[in-house]
């Protein structure tokens, strides 16, 4: 099942990208669908049923306009560091624990992380995030903790699981 | 004219990362500045391409190359990172705390 939704999802992509509906295109474009999902179907999302219930993509659209937020907050925020003349930096890497279990969803939360203002995630060890942070604002871990996946975590919880 | 502004924004953002990755200390905060503000930076000058264009071939490409390029910058930045570190780079010499050297042992 997952095999078939992969090979629809990667052709319907192919087809955007391509922009073109001639015979020769959708042949090739089948022909690589199918080699794609062969080798790569055993990574896609074990329950494909979840795709078809609309209240994940509502949430995924409030997402991403929470995102869209902390994306331009995280631009502006390094923009004030890198043009302040003394650099207010504190850099160090902190440790964050995440309550999300499937992986597809701490992967959503790690490429989030690293769009939001002053932090990459450098690994992720079991359940805990590691996190490049430029300006460590606390030391206490159960404030970082909130200031950093705080935001996204619910939502993602939402989405995904 | 929306197109335009976009295009600038973006341009203006491309700037601020460039000169992050001269201005900042070490590695670690280096890349900090060369994902955000450059992500952010192409996917601005992507979006006035879209509606330079509209939903035309070139727009609805240009509109999946959005996602595309989203994904690409922040896997690779966290690439680029674990493997400074894990090569042996250390942190600058303003850095505060270091989590992760604990749990590499």
């Amino acid at each position: 099942m997952r095999y078939i939704t992969m090979f629809i999802l990667s052709l319907i992509f192919w087809l955007l990208l391509t922009f073109d509906l001639t015979v020769p295109n959708i042949i090739v474009g089948t022909v690589s669908s199918i080699i794609c999902s062969l080798f790569f179907g055993r990574f896609f999302i074990t329950n494909v049923y979840k795709l078809l219930q609309p209240r994940r993509y509502f949430w995924f659209v409030i997402y991403l306009f929470v995102f869209i937020w902390e994306c331009i907050k995280a631009n502006l925020d390094v923009a004030y560091r890198v043009l302040h003349p003394a650099m207010p930096i504190r850099p160090g890497i902190v440790k964050v624990k995440t309550t999300l279990k499937s992986d597809l969803a701490k992967m959503l939360l790690a490429n989030s992380i690293t769009m939001t203002p002053g932090t990459i995630s450098v690994d992720i060890i079991d359940d805990n995030l590691y996190i490049h942070w430029i300006y460590i604002r606390s030391e206490d871990p159960e404030i970082y903790t909130g200031m950093i996946t705080g935001a996204f975590e619910k939502y993602i919880k939402r989405i995904i699981e | 004219m929306i197109s335009l502004i976009f295009i600038t924004i973006g341009i203006l953002f491309n700037l601020l990362g460039c000169i992050g990755i001269i201005r900042l200390p070490d590695t670690y905060n280096r890349l900090q500045a060369a994902t955000k503000c450059v992500t952010l930076g192409c996917c601005s000058i992507l979006l006035g391409v879209v509606f330079h264009f509209g939903f035309s071939d070139a727009g609805t490409k240009v509109l999946v190359a959005i996602p595309i390029l989203f994904f690409a910058s922040t896997v690779g930045a966290h690439a680029l990172i674990r493997g400074t570190y894990h090569f042996g780079i250390k942190l600058g010499n303003k850095s505060v705390k270091d989590d992760y050297k604990d749990a590499l042992k």
